[in-house]
C-alpha cells in the first residue's frame, strides 16, 4: 500500500506496452486515461503512508506524499485535456502515453528518494522517458524541428546530469555517506566551507536545469517550440514538482546555509526573472512566450526558497502548485485551439472569445493568475514569496521582483488583448469536448479557491517541511 | 481592536461587496440577454437600497470605524478579513452603490452585443469598488484595487470606440505598473507592525527615511490613479474609448480611489514624510489644475474635453487634501462626491449624443438645442455645476477647498484661481456650441430629445446637484467627524514629534 501510486503507474505503463504490441492503437487513450485516474485515486489513497523501504532509501512521509497527490491530480488532468494528442502520430500513442508514464513514474519516486543513488536513478528514468517524448511528435513541418528539440534536450541534460553527479561524489567524498540524512547531518556539525557550498551548489544545478533557472534554462525555448503541444504542457508542469521537492529536500540543512550560497540563489533568482520577462516581451510563439515566463516564475521559486526557513519552503510548494495549475490551463488552451498539433503563433488567439468563450476565459484565468493579478493563486504566492523574502531582509531584491511583474503583465496582457479584442478574421470556430471544458473549469475553480483561501494550504505544507529530517 | 465599532447580527457591508458577486455569478448560468439587463438592474439597484441603512445607522459623532466585521482569513500571515466604513468613505461608498444602476441604465440601448458579459463586468467592478472603499485590511484592499483592473479592461476593451484596444492596455499597464511598489510598501509596513490591519499601521513611530519610501510607494500607485498631473496621459484615452458606463464608473468612483488612498493611507500612515512632501504635491496639483484647465480647452472631442477637466477637478481634491486643514480635506471629500456626481452626468450626457449622432466631435454636436431642449437643459446645468456655478454642488466643494488654501498659503491659493476662470470657459465654450452652434450647423432635425428611460437617468444627479449646492450642511455632517478626528491626531503627531525634537536637542 505504501508504494500505491508507483504501483499504479508502472502497471499502466505496462498495460500501454501491451497496447503497443496490439493492433488497435486507439484504445491507448482509454487505458492511459483510466491509469492517470486511478494514479491520481492511488494518491490520495496512500496519502496517509508512513514508511522506509529498501534499507531506508526510499521515503514515503507526508513530503513525499502530499508532492505525490499533487503529482497525480496534475497527470490526470493533463491527460485528459490534452487527451486529443494532435501532434503526435495515432501509431506512436500508446508508446507515447507509456513513456510518459515511466516518466511520472521517475518523479515520484524522486520525491521518495532520500539517498543520492536513488535520487540519481529516479532523476534519470524520468528524464530519459522525457527526452524521448519530445521527438516523438509528427514530422509535419518537414524541418525536423522535434527531432532538433530533442538532441538539445538530451545533450543539455545529460550536461545538467553531469554537474549533479559530481556535485554527489563530492558530496560522498566529504562526508562518506550517501545518505542524505546523514550528509545534511555531518555538514551541519562539521565546518567544511568552501567545499560543501561548490558540492551543494553543483547537486543543484541538475534541478536548476529541470525547473529552468537561469544560467541553467538556454533549453527551453528551443524544447518547448520543437515539442508538441501536449509534451511542452508536460514538460513545463510536472516535473517542476519533482525540482522543488528535491531542492528543499537539499537546502534544508539545520544549520542554514552560507551566505555565499544565500547571496548566490538572490542573484540567480533576479536574473532568471529579468532574463525572463524581457526576453518573452519579445516572443511571437506562445509556447515560447510561457517558456520564458517560466524561467522568469523559477525566480520567484528561488525567492521563496531563498529565506530558508520552513515558512519560505511551505511558500514555495505553494507557489509551485500553484504555478502548475495555471500553467495546464493555458496549456489545456493551446492544445485545444491548435486545429492539428501545430504551433501557435499569438495572432492565432485572435478572436478567440467568438470562437470558443469557453477556451478564452480559461486563458484568461490562467494568463492574468501567472501575471499575478489578485484574486488569483498567482498572486498570493506572489505576495507570500515577497513577504517571505522581505522579512530576510532581502529589500533590493523583494523590489527589483516587484518591478519585473509589471515587466511581465505585458505579455500575458497582450495574449488576452489577442483573445477578447482581435478580430478572427478567417480563423475557424474552436470545438472542444465538453470533458475537457469541466477540466478547465475544474482548473478555474482550483485556480481561484487556492488563491482566495491559501491559509491552509501553506500551513500545511510548511509543517510538513518542518518534518524533513 | 477599540477602533471598531463592530456590527452585531446582519453582516451589512459583506452583503453589499459579495451581493453584486453572486449576482454576476448566476449570469454566468443564464445568457439571455433582456433577461442580463433587468437582472443587473435589479441586483444594482438593491445594493444601492441596501446600502441606505448605512446612512441611518451611521454615528457621525464617532470617528470610529462603524459597521465592521472581522474575521481570521490567513493567520500565518496575520491577514484578516477586516471591513469597516467612517465618515472618510461612507460618502464614496453610497456614491458607488447609487450610480450604479444609472450605469446599467445607460447601457440599456448603447450596449447591444455582449450584453450579459457586460453586465457581468459591471457587477464584479461594483464588488471590487464597494471593497475597495471599505477595506481595513491592506492585503485585502490590494486584492480589491488590484482585481478591478480585469473588469474595466475588459469593459473598455470589448466594448470601447475605435482605439479601444490601445486605451485598455496603457490603462492596465500604468495602473498595474503603478502599484507594484505599493506591494513592497504593504508588506514593509506588515513586517513593521506586525499586522496588516490597516488603522493598526497608523500614527507608528517609523524613522523619516522609511516613511519617506512608504509615501513614495503610495503616491506613486495612488497619484498615476487620481490621476495627478505628470500621471494623467492614461486617462484621456481611457475616457474616450470607453462605453458610457465604463466613463461613468471610471469619472465617479476609479478616480476617487486613488484621492481616497491618499487621505486613508499617506496621511495616518506616514504624517512626517506628507508634512516634507506634501509641498511639491501642492504644486503639483495647481499644475493639474492649470494644465487640465488649458487643454480642455483646446479638445473638439468631448469626451475628452471632459476628461481634460477631471484632470482639473482631482487637481483641486489634492490640492484639498495636502494643504492638511479642516476646511481644505472636508472640501476635498465634497469635491470628490461633486465630481462624481456631476462629471457622471456629463459623460452619461455624451452618451445619450453619441447614441443618436454616433459621433463625439463637438462639431457634429452642435445647435442640438432646438431639437433637444430637455437634453440641453440638463446638459447646461450639469455644466454650470462642473466649472463651480454658485448655487451647484461643486462651488461648495471648490469653495472649502480655495477657503483652506488661503488658509495655508496664500500664493499658492491664488496660483488655483486661474483654474477656476479656465474651468468656466471651457464649459461655456462646449455648452455654446452644443445648444445653439454656428451658421453652419449640421442638419440636426432628425434628433430626438430624451426619453422617459434618459430623464429618468439623469433626473437624481440633477436632485444631488442643487441639494449639495444649496444645503450642503447633511453631508459635512457625515465627514466632519472622522476629518476632524484624523487631523487632530496629524496635528498632535506634529506636536508631538517637535517636542521629541526640542528635547533632543
Amino acid at each position: 500500500m505504501v508504494i500505491l501510486p508507483e504501483l499504479v503507474l508502472l502497471a499502466g505503463a505496462l498495460a500501454l506496452f501491451m497496447v503497443s504490441l496490439g493492433k488497435t492503437p486507439a484504445a491507448a487513450k482509454s487505458v492511459a486515461v483510466v491509469f492517470g485516474l486511478a494514479a491520481f485515486a492511488a494518491t490520495l489513497l496512500s496519502f496517509q503512508a508512513q514508511g522506509s523501504l529498501f534499507y531506508g532509501v526510499y521515503a514515503v512521509d507526508q513530503y513525499s506524499q502530499m508532492f505525490k497527490v499533487m503529482i497525480g491530480f496534475s497527470l490526470a488532468l493533463l491527460i485528459i485535456s490534452g487527451q486529443n494528442l494532435k501532434g503526435i502520430s495515432a501509431e506512436v500513442r500508446p508508446e507515447y502515453y507509456l513513456f510518459l508514464f515511466l516518466s511520472v513514474l521517475g518523479l515520484m519516486m524522486l520525491v521518495s528518494s532520500v539517498e543520492l543513488l536513488a535520487i540519481f536513478i529516479s532523476l534519470e528514468l524520468s528524464s530519459f522517458a522525457l527526452y524521448l517524448l519530445v521527438p516523438m511528435r509528427d514530422d509535419r513541418t518537414g524541418i525536423r524541428v522535434q527531432m532538433e528539440a530533442g538532441m538539445k534536450y538530451i545533450l543539455f541534460g545529460v550536461m545538467a546530469t553531469g554537474f549533479m553527479l559530481y556535485g554527489m561524489s563530492y558530496l560522498f567524498g566529504l562526508t562518506g555517506s550517501t545518505y542524505l540524512k546523514d550528509i545534511l547531518a555531518f555538514v551541519a556539525k562539521v565546518d567544511l566551507q568552501p567545499a560543501v557550498a561548490v558540492a551543494l551548489l553543483m547537486v543543484l544545478a541538475g534541478f536548476f536545469y529541470k525547473l529552468a533557472v537561469f544560467p541553467l534554462h538556454f533549453w527551453v525555448p528551443d524544447i518547448y517550440q520543437g515539442a508538441s503541444n501536449e509534451t511542452t504542457g508536460f514538460i513545463a508542469t510536472i516535473p517542476k514538482f519533482g525540482a522543488v521537492a528535491l531542492l528543499i529536500r537539499f537546502l534544508a540543512v539545520p544549520s542554514g546555509q552560507s551566505p555565499v550560497v544565500i547571496e548566490l540563489l538572490a542573484v540567480l533568482a533576479l536574473c532568471s526573472m529579468f532574463y525572463g520577462n524581457l526576453s518573452a516581451l519579445v516572443q511571437k510563439d506562445i509556447k515560447r512566450m510561457l517558456g520564458f515566463s517560466g524561467i522568469a516564475h523559477a525566480g520567484f521559486v528561488v525567492l521563496g526558497l531563498l529565506s530558508l526557513n520552513s515558512e519560505g519552503y511551505g511558500v514555495a510548494v505553494y507557489y509551485i502548485a500553484g504555478y502548475v495549475l495555471m500553467n495546464l490551463a493555458c496549456f489545456l488552451v493551446i492544445s485545444n485551439v491548435s486545429q492539428q498539433g501545430e504551433n501557435l503563433c499569438i495572432e492565432d488567439f485572435n478572436g478567440l472569445y467568438k470562437r470558443q468563450p469557453a477556451l478564452a476565459f480559461i486563458l484568461a484565468v490562467g494568463l492574468f493568475g501567472l501575471a499575478g493579478i489578485p484574486p488569483f493563486v498567482g498572486f498570493m504566492a506572489k505576495f507570500m514569496v515577497l513577504t517571505t523574502a522581505l522579512r530576510g531582509d532581502h529589500l533590493l531584491v523583494v523590489c527589483l521582483a516587484a518591478i519585473n511583474t509589471a515587466i511581465a503583465i505585458y505579455y500575458y496582457l497582450s495574449v488576452v488583448k489577442a483573445a477578447y479584442t482581435a478580430d478572427p478574421g478567417d480563423r475557424p470556430a474552436v470545438a472542444v469536448q465538453p470533458v475537457i471544458q469541466l477540466a478547465g473549469f475544474a482548473l478555474v475553480i482550483a485556480i481561484t479557491l487556492l488563491g482566495a483561501l491559501p491559509g491552509k494550504f501553506v500551513d500545511f505544507a510548511s509543517t510538513v517541511v518542518q518534518t524533513l529530517p | 481592536m477599540d477602533l471598531l465599532l463592530i456590527k452585531e447580527g446582519f453582516p451589512l457591508l459583506s452583503f453589499l461587496i459579495f451581493l453584486p458577486l453572486a449576482g454576476a455569478v448566476v449570469l454566468l448560468f443564464f445568457h439571455g440577454e433582456g433577461f442580463a439587463r433587468l437582472w443587473a438592474l435589479l441586483i444594482t439597484s438593491l445594493t444601492a437600497v441596501c446600502s441606505i441603512p448605512l446612512l441611518t445607522g451611521f454615528d457621525p459623532t464617532s470617528a470610529k470605524y462603524q459597521f465592521a466585521e472581522a474575521y481570521s482569513w490567513i493567520p500565518r500571515f496575520h491577514i484578516n478579513y477586516i471591513v469597516g466604513m467612517d465618515g472618510i468613505s461612507i460618502l464614496l461608498v453610497l456614491l458607488t452603490t447609487f450610480i450604479m444602476p444609472f450605469c446599467v441604465l445607460a447601457s440599456w440601448n448603447y450596449i447591444q452585443k455582449r450584453v450579459t458579459p457586460f453586465m457581468f463586468c459591471l457587477l464584479i467592478m461594483e464588488t471590487s469598488m464597494v471593497g475597495v472603499f471599505v477595506a481595513l485590511d491592506f492585503v485585502l484592499f490590494y486584492i480589491f484595487w488590484e482585481f478591478m483592473l480585469i473588469p474595466m479592461y475588459l469593459l473598455i476593451a470589448i466594448w470601447g470606440g475605435p482605439r479601444k484596444v490601445y486605451a485598455s492596455i496603457k490603462f492596465f499597464l500604468y495602473t498595474l505598473a503603478g502599484s507594484v511598489l505599493l506591494l513592497v510598501a504593504i508588506i514593509a509596513l506588515y513586517l513593521k507592525s506586525g499586522s496588516f490591519f490597516i488603522p493598526e499601521m497608523m500614527w507608528q513611530p517609523y524613522s523619516l527615511t522609511f516613511q519617506v519610501l512608504v509615501f513614495l510607494a503610495f503616491f506613486l500607485a495612488f497619484a498615476i490613479k487620481v490621476p495627478m498631473f505628470p500621471f494623467h496621459t492614461w486617462l484621456p484615452a481611457a475616457h474616450v474609448e470607453a462605453p458610457t458606463a465604463g466613463s461613468v464608473i471610471l469619472a465617479s468612483v476609479l478616480l476617487k480611489m486613488g484621492t481616497y488612498g491618499l487621505l486613508r493611507f499617506c496621511l495616518p500612515i506616514t504624517p512626517d514624510a506628507t508634512m516634507l512632501l506634501a509641498q511639491p504635491i501642492l504644486w503639483l496639483s495647481i499644475a493639474g489644475i492649470i494644465y487640465g484647465g488649458f487643454t480642455a480647452l483646446a479638445q473638439q472631442d468631448m469626451k475628452k474635453l471632459i476628461a481634460y477637466s477631471s484632470v482639473g477637478h482631482m487637481g483641486f481634491v489634492t490640492l484639498g487634501i495636502f494643504v492638511l486643514n479642516t476646511r481644505g480635506v472636508e472640501g476635498a471629500i465634497l469635491q470628490m462626491i461633486n465630481h462624481g456626481v456631476t462629471t457622471g452626468a456629463l459623460f452619461l450626457c455624451v452618451g445619450m449624443i453619441y447614441e443618436r449622432t454616433h459621433s463625439r466631435e463637438l462639431a457634429m454636436a452642435t445647435g442640438v438645442g432646438k431639437y433637444m431642449p430637455w437634453f440641453v437643459t440638463f446638459l447646461a446645468v450639469f455644466s454650470l455645476s462642473s466649472f463651480g456655478f454658485p448655487g451647484t454642488n461643486s462651488f461648495i466643494g471648490e469653495f472649502l477647498v480655495l477657503a483652506g488654501a488661503f488658509e495655508h498659503n496664500t500664493i499658492l491659493a491664488l496660483a488655483a484661481i486661474p483654474g477656476a476662470v479656465l474651468a468656466a470657459a471651457y464649459m461655456l465654450r462646449m455648452l455654446q456650441k452644443i445648444v445653439w452652434g454656428g451658421t453652419n450647423n449640421p442638419d440636426q432635425s432628425y434628433l430626438t430629445d430624451l426619453g422617459v428611460r434618459e430623464i429618468v437617468v439623469l433626473a437624481p444627479f440633477l436632485l444631488f446637484v442643487f441639494w449639495i449646492g444649496l444645503g450642503p450642511q447633511p453631508f459635512v455632517d457625515l465627514i466632519h467627524g472622522s476629518v476632524s478626528h484624523l487631523l487632530e491626531q496629524f496635528n498632535n503627531w506634529q506636536q508631538h514629534q517637535q517636542v521629541a525634537v526640542a528635547l533632543w536637542r
